[in-house]
């Protein structure tokens, strides 16, 4: 079976989606900690240029996604103003390989991530992290004790559309880091390849079903987990 | 140990200035709602900074406005038992119990798991989560949750007010037995003149942010300044002498006894009654051929004007320091029909009593 399977999608096609599944998963892995934080200081602290914070976090959702990869290649291209500084000091470089992919993904997916665990975060009582402070947990432990298991659901939930939208990432993936096999060439961007030759539609097609099984698995799973978890912090 | 709340706090439509050194016991914030009772018991508990003031339980200084001393809440080391109970909708009711004995020093005088489950009989419910609970359940638990804490400091704000009358009949017991047995200081909240005759040491009547009346219950509660003529209160003392095969208990009080139907209580227990000022009558002669069987003997005290047409009359019952005073509100006609004046024995005859267990 799994020769047949494996048989199934081409060699070039098989890449993709590895490379698909790593590039999102860290994509959403990586930023969630981020996530969590930024949609707590949204959610719950008052401050001068809050909006701003909350524009720039939302910016990617209604750029086009060609301005964002094109903005991220000034910044954190080898030539860019970060860029240049973290290959000098660190060796690290994004541009063209599968982590600046990555980090296009997670920028694009970072603004549905954080607004599903604000909600969340909004939806939990204050009252209840007072009652905890007041028995001795410090703000570290309200939050990690009480805030935290309270918006599990929500962190759930953000993920998983972060890694879907992950997945579907293409205009900033193919500005940043270009459409390289094996390096940067994500699903998206290897059905929009197999498209450009003659007689790819096949591979392509393979493809898009391989995504929509995707898709439909990430969101059977978050609805399970969410169910799970729920039940859990649900109170009954 | 003596609880210092001095606190100065101004914000929306009200200036809280409080400044009363209570003694040791359950001490009641008693007012109106929106006389600032639960902003003081916030303040207390941290939860809220105010403007200026000093809080301390004995020589243990929570805030200090003038030292900029201040303890966040976690390290106050309360109980805090909320009017919602507030538990921990994901922990079940086991873990909301030993949620504060994470956090308390391990060397802290705590009490034991079993010994608070035992007295708020609530062993059934440990496995389970709050969602499943009733609203007497949820608030016992929430007591047992901030005894467990190992509290220097217990503040309880309106905690049977969201109970109907039953399920506080169900739980006042255990403040009572909270205070008989728990040496720490209770801050109790309240709008219930029931609870405080019932509970209180000391009682700080609150009147929009300032303190109206402090003192023990008895006095406060029959100081029309602070209750209205209306609402005008005298708290007894009582010990139940024996139950009778008629129905009714026996009640000894200063200056005679007092037959309520039966109670619970066994022979000997203290209890406190209530008598309202306007179920008082008062008789120069000792009454004949009357139905009533509540009738104590005193002597007249004090006659003080009030809301025309009465006059608000203090028995004193029983002799010397034991004496206990009872207020009758009377008319003037009926005080000039009888040519009462301070010195004069009299009778009271009580038409209705509440008595507290």
């Amino acid at each position: 079976m799994g020769g047949e399977w494996a048989n199934w999608l081409g060699p070039a096609e098989w890449q993709a989606v590895r490379l698909s599944l790593r590039v999102s998963l860290w994509a959403t892995l990586a930023s969630l900690p981020l996530g969590i934080f930024v949609a707590y200081v949204l959610a719950r602290w008052e401050f001068p240029g809050k909006q701003v914070l909350n524009g720039i976090v939302h910016l990617p959702l209604i750029l086009p996604p060609v301005v964002t990869g094109y903005l991220l290649l000034i910044v954190l291209g080898r030539r860019g103003m970060i860029g240049q500084f973290l290959d000098q000091w660190f060796g690290i470089v994004f541009s063209f390989r599968w982590t600046g992919a990555a980090v296009a993904a997670a920028i694009m997916a970072f603004p549905l991530m954080v607004r599903a665990i604000r909600l969340a975060i909004e939806a939990v009582d204050p009252k209840l992290e007072a009652a905890a402070s007041t028995l001795g947990a410090s703000r570290f432990w309200v939050f990690v004790t009480v805030t935290l298991p309270l918006i599990l659901p929500g962190i759930i939930a953000g993920a998983i559309l972060a890694f879907a939208k992950a997945i579907g990432e293409f205009g900033a993936t193919i500005t940043f880091v270009s459409n390289i096999p094996g390096q940067t060439q994500t699903i998206p961007s290897a059905i929009y390849a197999f498209l450009q030759v003659p007689g790819g539609q096949e591979a392509a097609t393979r493809l898009v079903i391989v995504a929509v099984i995707i898709a439909m698995a990430a969101l059977l799973l978050s609805e399970i987990i969410a169910r799970r978890v729920a039940r859990l912090v649900g109170g009954t | 140990m003596r609880l210092a709340l001095q606190v100065r706090h101004r914000f929306a439509g009200l200036e809280l200035d409080v400044d009363v050194l209570a003694p040791p016991g359950v001490t009641v914030l008693f007012g109106p709602s929106g006389s600032g009772k639960t902003t003081l018991v916030n303040a207390v508990a941290g939860l809220l900074r105010p403007d200026q003031g000093r809080i301390a339980a004995g020589d243990w200084v929570l805030m200090d406005s003038a030292t900029r001393h201040w303890l966040p809440p976690s390290k106050r080391r309360l109980g805090y038992i909320f009017q919602e109970g507030r538990l921990f909708p994901h922990l079940t009711v086991r873990q909301n119990l030993l949620y504060g004995r994470w956090f308390a020093p391990r060397d802290a005088p705590a009490e034991s798991l079993e010994r608070v489950v035992d007295l708020l009989g609530i062993d059934r419910l440990l496995s389970r989560r709050p969602g499943a609970l009733s609203g007497g359940e949820k608030q016992r638990v929430a007591i047992g949750r901030a005894l467990l804490a190992a509290p220097r400091l217990i503040l309880a704000d309106e905690p049977l007010a969201a109970l109907d009358e039953a399920r506080k009949a169900e739980i006042l017991p255990y403040f009572e037995r909270l205070r008989d047995a728990v040496s720490v200081p209770i801050l109790y909240v309240s709008h219930s003149s029931a609870e405080v005759a019932r509970l209180a040491t000391t009682v700080i009547a609150l009147r929009e942010g300032k303190v109206a009346a402090f003192g023990p219950p008895a006095q406060v509660l029959g100081d029309p300044a602070t209750m209205g003529a209306r609402g005008l209160v005298s708290v007894l003392s009582a010990q139940v002498v024996a139950h009778h095969g008629d129905g009714l208990s026996e009640l000894q009080v200063a200056g005679g006894t007092i037959w309520p139907p039966r109670l619970p209580e066994e022979a000997g227990r203290d209890l406190r009654i209530r008598v309202a000022a306007k179920d008082v009558i008062l008789s120069r002669v000792a009454p004949q051929g009357l139905s009533a069987l509540n009738i104590l003997r005193g002597t007249i005290r004090e006659i003080r004007a009030a809301e025309a047409p009465n006059v608000l009359v203090t028995v004193a019952l029983g002799d010397g320091a034991e004496a206990q005073m009872l207020m009758a509100q009377i008319t003037r006609r009926s005080l000039d029909a009888l040519a009462l004046e301070p010195g004069q024995s009299c009778y009271a005859i009580l038409k209705s009593i509440a008595v507290s267990p």
